[in-house]
């Protein structure tokens, strides 16, 4: 399949990634590739095959539901980009 | 020489004090300086591994002994390091503070292990090379004009160079065996689930998992040992006892069935490479194995079916990164969708932004069914085909690479080129099973890596038929000739 600029720019917003005009088609071409590399799974008739999402087939186990986390918003703020009174500062949204 | 001696033989010297553990760390942080050149690590910890290997010694007089104690360890920069940047490569956590261990970090650490650095890596684990790392290439030991493979490709290069005892790694793909292949060393990728994932950064939840990197079989029982075993932190952890693997480590190859793929030999696999190979089988027949040829008919699609499921799990992975919370930060954002933007796209390289939109076009409506379904039902397939090969062999071996190391900036134009070193690897990880690569010998002076897979939690297995091949052999303790980065200037 052809990726054209169109789906780039769609695929780029819903990524939210920035690409500039002149690389749309670099990066359609380079997708395009890939997606003919996949391709070849065309090949292989897969009907009634239950598809894999974990490779053991087991579901996730669950714990029990008690409160094991520590309150760390400090040290988990010290790294942040940019905080205030404890909450993380973002540009304005709302005017 | 205490740099090139397994940790076996290391912890032996600690414990007649023939060395000191401080001696031993001295040493190698000495070597990473002489061959920084290398660029094996993005932090080398001097003082607290100074420290910690003090401590040790004082352990170690007083019979506070662990199963490492006083061991350097190298960590790939992908294992959260409390208080110590943790950047998995990329420019996206250049400045990123892990404000926790990795569990496999604490486990190694509680064995009394030093740890000596961070490793680098591809960005984000994506890569063959080491070539996407924000941090630059790593140089190969045995040739620095070519790669050292990756994503693990610090971790191996800096075993292989004596600049620590061991090193953890991360496989998705092949990123643990095919830099240990492309090093000279050997590198095991667990069952996917044995070891932990907590606090190891994501790239495809499904395929990754940790694995240690070390100079013998031997050594890689006593970390597996170690870093398995079940972890609330990670729910898909397996939680099933963890077998003592260095008791199986002398079990004897007689009667042993080992499958072959025909697949596995080719075109696209380097004719010295199939030679050392089938003298590698030769050897394992002596021991008294037998081999046997099976059929393995949809690994052929295991390239492309990777291709899919990667890509599309790590575009929900990195979705996280957006530069409220941690990480890089675009200057000056105009408004919040400016911020996650450019903050996004000046914070991934190249290779990372395109597996994210790869994988988001993937799982996008209309394609999902094609695409990402159809993936995960070729998964099925390559699973079922190993659970027969199963039924007949006891573990299947093959190449871990097409061919030795490639030349840094060979293959950077062409990402097909790179996804197709792959190729031997990434259907242990498809499957879930474990595999590991151990070096058998040498093409045009660079090493060629064996890989051996084993059933599901059978890592015992293929652990003991690569020690019995180490016993018999010495590629295992073939060791660089380089120079230093002084007398590079």
């Amino acid at each position: 399949m052809k990726i054209d600029n169109e789906i780039v720019e769609n695929i780029a917003e819903l990524t939210q990634l920035e690409i500039a005009q002149e690389e749309l088609s670099v990066i359609g071409d380079k997708m395009s590739e890939v997606l003919a590399l996949v391709e070849e799974m065309q090949a292989v008739d897969t009907s009634g095959i239950e598809p894999v999402s974990n490779p053991l087939d087991v579901t996730q186990t669950l714990r029990p539901d008690i409160v094991t986390s520590e309150d760390n918003r400090e040290i988990y703020q010290s790294f942040a980009p940019e905080t205030r009174n404890g909450l993380y500062l973002v540009p304005k949204v709302i005017d | 020489m205490m740099h090139n001696e397994s940790i076996t033989e290391q912890l032996h010297s600690l414990t007649i004090g023939k060395y000191s553990s401080k001696e031993l760390t001295e040493n190698y942080i000495h070597r990473i300086k002489q061959l920084k050149h290398l660029n094996c690590f993005i932090s080398v910890l001097e003082e607290s591994a100074l420290q910690t290997a003090a401590d040790a010694d004082q352990a170690r007089y007083k019979g506070k002994v662990g199963p490492l104690t006083g061991i350097p360890i190298a960590h790939k920069d992908i294992f959260c390091t409390k208080n110590i940047a943790t950047t998995a490569g990329s420019q996206m956590l250049h400045n990123y503070i892990a404000p926790f261990d990795a569990t496999v970090v604490i486990k190694i650490a509680a064995a009394g292990a030093i740890t000596i650095g961070k490793t680098n890596m591809d960005e984000f684990a994506m890569g063959s090379s080491n070539e996407t790392s924000y941090y630059g290439a790593v140089q190969n030991p045995w040739d620095t004009d070519r790669v050292p493979g990756g994503s693990s490709g610090g971790s191996a290069a800096a075993v292989a160079a004596g600049l620590c005892s061991a090193a953890t790694g991360t496989d998705t793909g092949g990123s643990i065996r095919q830099p240990s292949a492309h090093c000279g060393i050997t590198g095991l990728k667990p069952t996917y689930g044995r070891i932990s994932r907590w606090g190891m950064i994501a790239f495809a939840s499904s395929l990754d998992q940790a694995g240690p990197m070390t100079r013998t079989a031997e050594d890689a029982a006593l970390l597996l040992a170690l870093m398995a075993g079940g972890d609330p932190k990670d729910s898909t952890c397996i939680r099933d006892d963890v077998p003592n693997y260095l008791e199986y480590l002398n079990t004897t190859l007689e009667g042993a069935r080992i499958g072959v793929c025909d697949d596995f030999f080719a075109d696209g696999l380097e004719a010295k490479s199939e030679e050392v190979i089938q003298d590698a089988l030769k050897i394992f027949e002596q021991l008294g194995a037998t081999t046997k040829s099976v059929k393995l008919p949809h690994i052929k699609y295991s390239v492309p079916a990777y291709y899919v499921i990667a890509p599309a799990e790590a575009s929900t992975n990195l979705s996280r990164y957006d530069g409220v919370r941690f990480g890089y930060r675009c200057k000056d954002p105009e408004n919040l969708n400016d911020m996650f933007k450019r903050s996004r796209s000046e914070g991934f390289g190249d290779e990372v932004k395109r597996r994210i939109m790869t994988g988001a076009f993937t799982l996008s409506t209309g394609y999902y069914d094609a695409y990402y379904r159809k993936a995960q039902q070729i998964r099925r397939l390559i699973k079922n085909d190993f659970h027969q090969a199963f039924n007949e062999v006891d573990f299947l071996i093959g190449p871990t690479a097409p061919q030795p190391a490639f030349m840094l900036g060979e293959k950077t134009e062409s990402h097909i080129d790179m996804y197709l070193q792959d190729i031997y690897t990434i259907a242990a990880n498809l499957a879930g099973l474990p595999a590991m690569s151990i070096p058998i010998g040498f093409s045009s002076k660079l090493p060629v890596g064996l890989q051996l897979i084993g059933n599901y939690l059978a890592e015992g297995t293929i652990l003991s038929a690569a020690h019995q091949y180490q016993k018999r052999t010495d590629w295992h303790k073939c060791f660089p000739m380089m120079t230093t980065s002084e007398s590079q200037r």
